[in-house]
């Protein structure tokens, strides 16, 4: 076990402090997320009623958006320098160091949405104790989000046009937690419990854990040979 | 042709041996235009039993006569994915160039059925139940089979060299086919926790024989138009691929030859 987390715990220590560095591209995708939110009252009418029914919508979708937006850095700087051909041919096995990245930036850009969403939800109107549910199915789906698109990212490393194309292949693969995300807020709001939404998006996690990394590790495989 | 004749005696007599592209382009380019003559029959008895011989449904009328369009397309365009993964789960696994080949010719056919059963579903949602669309899941599922066959084609022609983006698409296409019972099941999951029991073709009251058979002899000919087409698609791509070797010169030439 020793053995795995030592590789584990320095790529996801020199991601985190690379992040650090570059600290204001991080913020942006932050900004984002929340710009994106605060379009939608002025795009549907400053009606309390409406905005706390699309709450839970607009919040996953923006958060959809903005992971979707911060994706091609996952991998791309790496590709640019080197690193990544150095971590492929590392002995150590490509799906663990694939999991400390994709931890390093859901650290750097998941978590920032999950501690904000429960603020911009407010502006939203929405029930404070639905803010729980709201961040758990949040820090539920997000990572699923991220390491989603890390296969999605591993495919379209270097290409033209390559973040369009990403949005492309990835978003309809979104729709599942999306839908389990959103509709955990709403089962909440709506008197029936959000377990059974949090139960599937804690499944899909997993279910994302075993068998994403290793696809994305093809992926890599096969965009840098 | 004699040179041709005796390296082919040489080949191993398996049938594994049309897995090279050069074994199997002149192979595609026999069996194709058989699967467009049975297309071409089938749909034409297809279309005339459903038009002309099929009774009038009592509930909707003659608007019902698009389902002998839309429902193998619907079909086919699902089937296509599957077969789609398969070539490319088995290119990955046997690493077959010829496999990717397949995959490839067979995305822009399956794209095209997704485009034709959202089409006429919407045509045909319109008098029936007076919208083009509903948020139903196997409307929603079926948009998204499009995106995902709309990624495929994307990705494989983003990237230029060939063996990356076989195997780039190969693996969405394996993605994809992961996801989509996942997507269908959340999506269905949704749709009933929103709008409650919505329109739904599955209580439609039994068919007639005679529209099961019409619609039956379409969906063979969407088969073989299906077959017919990707063979024809594949020889192209098998040209394109090799065209820098000797057999594919020697081919154009007799194909110019013969014109």
């Amino acid at each position: 076990m020793n053995g795995l987390m030592g590789p584990f715990m320095a790529v996801l220590r020199r991601d985190l402090m690379l992040a650090w560095r570059g600290r204001t591209d991080v913020l942006v995708t932050l900004a984002f997320f929340v710009i994106v939110v605060c379009l939608f009252p002025f795009g549907v009418g400053p009606e309390t009623n409406q905005l706390r029914e699309i709450a839970p919508g607009v919040l996953w979708v923006a958060a959809l958006l903005s992971t979707l937006l911060s994706l091609n850095r996952l991998f791309a700087q790496d590709h640019a320098d080197g690193t990544l051909e150095q971590l492929l041919l590392s002995p150590e096995p490509t799906a663990l160091w694939v999991v400390a990245k994709v931890a390093a930036h859901w650290i750097v850009t998941g978590l920032p949405l999950v501690i904000v969403a429960p603020g911009l939800a407010l502006l939203f109107d929405v029930q404070q104790d639905a803010l729980g549910v709201l961040v758990l199915s949040l820090a539920l789906g997000s990572p699923i989000l991220a390491l989603l698109g890390a296969v999605g990212a591993a495919l379209t490393l270097g290409l033209r046009g390559g973040g369009v194309l990403l949005a492309l292949l990835i978003l309809p693969l979104y729709v599942p937690v999306l839908i389990f995300g959103a509709g955990a807020v709403d089962a909440h709001l709506g008197g029936m419990g959000a377990s059974a939404q949090l139960l599937l998006l804690g499944g899909g996690l997993l279910g994302a854990l075993a068998a994403a990394p290793f696809a994305c590790a093809a992926a890599l495989r096969i965009a840098i040979e | 042709m004699m040179k041709e004749k005796l390296s082919r005696s040489t080949e191993p007599k398996s049938w594994l041996r049309f897995s090279a592209p050069q074994m199997f382009y002149p192979l595609a380019g026999k069996m194709a235009p058989w699967f467009a003559a049975v297309a071409a029959v089938l749909g034409v008895v297809g279309l005339y039993i459903g038009l002309f011989v099929a009774p009038t449904d009592f509930q909707q009328g003659e608007v019902y006569r698009v389902i002998f369009i839309h429902v193998p397309a619907a079909w086919m365009s699902m089937f296509v994915y599957l077969v789609m993964a398969f070539w490319s789960a088995v290119g990955l696994v046997m690493n077959t160039r010829l496999s990717f080949m397949m995959a490839k010719a067979l995305a822009p056919t399956g794209a095209m059925f997704c485009f034709v059963a959202l089409w006429t579903g919407a045509l045909w949602g319109k008098p029936t139940w007076g919208t083009y669309w509903v948020w139903d899941a196997r409307l929603t599922s079926q948009l998204l089979l499009m995106f995902l066959y709309l990624g495929f084609m994307a990705l494989t022609a983003a990237i230029e060299d060939p063996r990356r983006s076989d195997r780039a698409g190969a693996l969405i296409a394996l993605v994809g086919a992961v996801n989509v019972p996942i997507i269908y099941f959340s999506v269905s999951w949704w749709n009933t926790l929103h709008q409650g029991a919505s329109v739904s073709l599955t209580k439609a009251p039994s068919m007639a024989s005679t529209m099961l058979a019409g619609m039956l002899l379409m969906a063979f000919a969407a088969w073989a138009y299906t077959i017919a087409v990707t063979l024809w698609r594949v020889r192209s791509l098998i040209l394109e691929r090799e065209r820098h070797t000797e057999w594919v010169g020697h081919e154009l030439d007799a194909q110019e030859g013969r014109a």
